[in-house]
């Protein structure tokens, strides 16, 4: 999209450092009383990248422990505290808030052209009210730890579990807050900031997803925030409300707690979406296909997520035809998902494309989004769920979604918007090579599992020597574990190594259209020295003439070449 | 160790084929959809990556025809695989209304099963073939699910309310059974068997407490082993030349050949098992063969002794059947019909008062004995 800024004269001069917002104040407190949500996107992605390296410890010795079906070095109540630690950690802690957290708050003014979110004092609170939840959320995992999973399923949270469950509940109550007031941020933000002539059917399908994913996290939190309250309420002072022995009812419990945590998956995997619609359309140096159709598959997906909590609940003594209409609900928000599939696969036809490593991952998203999206099907089937829930089919299916989707495509933004965050370049070579390993090394570690799922393997088993049959693929997946923690290490050094050797990446080292491409990288601390007037579409490439030019320019044929070539 | 991939698990419910038959049509309907895409995503990605001699004008960035099409088939296909899913939920729920009824009630961490007849099992559950039978099942604590793969079937079990599920096994073999709901330090340990047996060997386990093989007390299971290593062979009724009946004997004064004399307590009986030549009674030689624990374990003489000392016992007691070995019951379990109440026959063989006109007319001297004639 082509923006005209009046007074861009006035850039600094080539060669000249550039205030921006990284250099204008060197101290620790100009960072931790920073309203700039760029600064403040920093923060959650160091805080966030910290949690997220923790939770994949937690799973790096679940799946070592699981290599033998008598356990390797595990006690069961340890290994059961592993693999709630990972489950609290990466669901509560890092997939519900990374995206929009780090890459949606660094972009949303950038890319609406504002200069900040509408709220920057409750943007830098809302990064507190997380550390402070994380903090409370750690404490308890180190003081004790807890067994529950991360599901927190009643009357065993409530009246058995001898850990601390309260702690770390009041954690993630804290976190949660975090993400309600990241939400009512992004959508006063959405609404009252757009620059002059950003009209909703300009705005990047990021900006789309971060909306819908807002208004989930503002319906949805509170509801488990007061859940988890009242855990803790039974847990502390015996108020009746899941315990059958106090007169409560545990099924409850589920349904509040799906009712939230149904929807969470779309907050973690609508942003995904979004990233990938930029990244899509950017690399093919194509609009997007359907723009309008992908916008609103969005939205259908964010409201019929509120109706389809009870599919997690079909085998839990609810009625049979309460599993029949979540049942048919669940099949209907497969359609908008299949929609985005299909569109973003039409956007690669006639367009320019560029094998740049967010590219790569942007590929490597559709598939594995592919097959974690088709084996939902099998678990939205009411009958078919009855043999797969609750065993390592699931396991397989969600992290197709949560990481083979929104890691893949977390992965693929970070490195997109990087030269913009940093004003850096990495090596993009390294990185191409790094996504391969990441989509190989995911499919090795996911794809065992839902062979052993459908043999019968049950999630949360620390031994299973009665069923030998389980080990081989169980092997698989360990192996392949150890492929993808090296594709998860490996940007964090090549990443940072850019910091100090990378070249400078200059303003707009893709060739990309959208706001943020249009001002320095990194950005000044306003943004936008000017405020930008939007006249064009979004996603404005002309991949005809493009290609014109670049025969043109034999020169700029060669792929390893320098990717901030623009023309 | 050589490794298997089994790529399913057994089928071995009426539900099993009519389930998978679902789950193969997602299957395909998976690999169909994810192999257009994939092959989508490669050839235009090859086609058209950058700078490519190939034409790319006229670019489409809409066509609604395209959106309605991918919007309508996945719409289509996708409540008809709705109603698949849902034929079979309602199968898998809905209990034939004849269904022979087991209870099971899940704690921390074991499954213990009531039958209606008063077996109880942990662990394990026996089930006939080709019946249909029904779990009623609660927990008495937390949240637990009874998980068969093989049965394709699974709910969970609930403190404070009655869940259930139904089968009907299809093929005899003992198949996994898995607590499939996360329920606290040793859920993993939770798991056991379905055995599922033929009707009438499962109506001969139920029938015998849920043992494969006739439940004996002590004294008949010492009884068993007093005939079957050859005691009765000389320790019969009464006294006789070889050796002097057992009857009675325990805590009796028992005079040996040295002129020293004990009182027949549980030691001196194993020590004369045992080591038998060490108090020789009054009036006998060395002609007790001595008992290697191979032949006799520890076990073997508690039950002997247990047996030995029922023979003191009033006359319209079990032990009165002493030494009468059709009394005892044999090994191989006879019937004499294919019902279910043919194991009753195999009931009738425990030693019991019934079995005493076997025993007055075998052996007389016995008969004596238990009319307390007689003190060795």
């Amino acid at each position: 999209m082509s923006a005209t800024s009046i007074g861009t004269s006035e850039f600094p001069k080539q060669g000249q450092e550039e205030v921006n917002y990284l250099n204008y104040d060197h101290t620790l407190r100009s960072w931790l009383t920073t309203g700039d949500h760029k600064r403040i996107a920093i923060l959650y992605l160091i805080s966030t990248t910290f949690i997220f390296f923790l939770g994949s410890l937690a799973a790096g010795m679940i799946r070592f422990e699981l290599t033998s079906p008598a356990g390797v070095v595990l006690e069961s109540e340890t290994y059961n505290k592993v693999f709630s630690s990972h489950g609290v950690i990466m669901v509560f802690f890092f997939l519900v808030l990374a995206l929009p957290a780090t890459l949606g708050n660094f972009l949303l003014p950038l890319m609406i052209g504002a200069r900040d979110l509408a709220f920057p004092r409750l943007n830098l609170g809302s990064w507190y009210l997380y550390m402070v939840g994380a903090a409370l959320m750690l404490s308890g995992l180190i003081f004790g730890g807890i067994d529950t999973g991360w599901t927190f399923y009643t009357p065993y949270s409530s009246m058995y579990s001898n850990t601390q469950v309260s702690l770390v509940i009041i954690g993630i109550f804290f976190s949660g807050f975090s993400s309600i007031t990241t939400g009512i941020n992004f959508i006063v933000t959405t609404h009252k900031m757009r620059a002059p002539g950003m009209t909703w059917f300009r705005l990047p399908l990021f900006v789309w997803a971060l909306y819908a994913t807002s208004v989930i996290v503002i319906l949805g939190t509170p509801v488990i925030a007061i859940t988890l309250l009242l855990v803790v309420f039974e847990r502390l002072f015996h108020l009746p409300i899941f315990s059958p022995e106090l007169g409560g009812d545990p099924v409850l419990f589920q349904h509040l707690f799906w009712f939230y945590s149904h929807p969470a998956v779309y907050i973690m995997i609508l942003p995904a979406f979004g990233i990938e619609s930029e990244l899509i359309a950017n690399f093919a140096r194509k609009r997007i296909f359907g723009y309008h159709f992908v916008a609103f598959s969005t939205i259908a997906i964010a409201g019929l997520g509120f109706l389809v909590w009870g599919h997690h609940m079909f085998v839990s003594s609810q009625s049979m035809y309460e599993g029949l209409v979540f049942s048919l609900i669940s099949f209907l928000v497969a359609v908008p998902s299949a929609i985005k599939i299909f569109n973003w696969t039409a956007t690669l036809y006639k367009g320019n494309i560029r094998l740049q490593s967010p590219m790569i991952y942007a590929l490597g998203f559709i598939g594995l989004f592919t097959v974690g999206g088709l084996t939902g099907l099998f678990l939205g089937s009411v009958g078919t769920d009855v043999h797969l829930t609750a065993t390592y089919f699931v396991v397989a299916h969600f992290h197709y979604v949560m990481v083979g989707g929104t890691m893949m495509a977390f992965l693929g933004g970070l490195h997109y918007w990087w030269p913009k965050m940093t004003g850096r370049m990495f090596n993009d070579g390294i990185a191409k090579w790094n996504a391969v390993l990441v989509f190989v090394g995911f499919n090795l570690t996911f794809f065992p599992q839902f062979i052993v799922g459908w043999l019968g393997m049950p999630r949360r088993y620390h031994y299973y020597y009665f069923a030998p049959e389980f080990q081989p693929y169980n092997i698989m997946s360990s192996l392949g574990a150890s492929a993808l923690a090296l594709g998860f290490l490996l940007p964090a050094f090549y990443l940072t190594a850019s910091l100090f050797n990378g070249p400078k990446a200059g303003s707009n080292p893709w060739g990309a259209h959208g706001l943020e491409w249009e001002t320095s990288s990194p950005p000044p601390v306003t943004n936008f020295l000017e405020t930008p007037i939007v006249t064009d579409e979004v996603y404005d490439f002309d991949p005809v003439s493009e290609y014109e030019q670049l025969r043109a320019a034999q020169d700029l044929l060669d792929e390893g070449g320098n990717p901030g070539g623009s023309y | 160790m050589p490794f298997n991939f089994p790529l399913a698990p057994p089928q071995a419910s009426s539900l099993a084929p009519e389930y998978d038959a679902v789950f193969y049509a997602l299957l395909a309907l998976t690999i169909f959809f994810t192999g257009i895409v994939l092959a989508a995503v490669v050839f235009l990605t090859v086609r058209y990556r950058r700078g490519t001699k190939v034409d790319r004008s006229r670019p489409v960035y809409e066509d609604l025809r395209l959106e309605l099409s991918w919007t309508i088939i996945p719409l289509i296909l996708a409540l008809v695989m709705f109603y698949a899913g849902a034929k079979v939920f309602v199968d898998i729920r809905t209990a034939p209304k004849d269904s022979e009824e087991i209870f099971v009630i899940g704690k921390q961490w074991m499954w213990h099963i009531e039958h209606p007849n008063g077996v109880r099992e942990n662990n394990t559950l026996h089930v006939p073939i080709g019946k249909d039978v029904k779990l009623i099942m609660i927990s008495q604590d937390v949240l637990h699910a009874f998980y068969v793969p093989a049965f394709r079937t699974q709910v969970h079990v609930v403190p404070g309310r009655y869940t259930d599920i139904w089968f009907k096994a299809t093929k005899v073999g003992e198949y996994h059974l898995f607590c499939n709901m996360y329920c606290g330090t040793q859920h993993s340990e939770m798991c056991g068997s379905v055995i599922v047996m033929d009707q009438r060997k499962y109506a001969e386990w139920l029938a015998n407490n849920g043992e494969s093989v006739p439940h004996l007390t002590m004294a008949q299971a010492g009884a068993r082993k007093f005939n079957s290593v050859g005691c009765a062979n000389c320790h019969g009724g009464t006294d006789t030349l070889r050796a002097p009946s057992l009857v009675g004997i325990f805590g009796k004064k028992r005079v040996f050949s040295d002129g020293t004399s004990l009182i027949a307590n549980d030691e001196y009986l194993r020590e004369s098992i045992v080591n038998p030549y060490n108090h020789i009674t009054a009036g006998y030689g060395q002609s007790m063969p001595v008992y290697t624990k191979d032949q006799l374990s520890e076990e073997d003489i508690l039950n002997i002794l247990a047996y030995i000392k029922t023979s003191g016992g009033t006359p319209d007691s079990p032990s009165a059947s002493l030494i009468s070995e059709s009394a005892v019951p044999v090994e191989t379990s006879k019937h004499n019909g294919d019902t279910p109440l043919a194991t009753n026959a195999i009931r009738a063989q425990i030693p019991s008062s019934d079995a005493t006109p076997t025993v007055r007319t075998g052996h007389p001297a016995v008969g004596a004995i238990a009319a307390r004639g007689i003190n060795p």
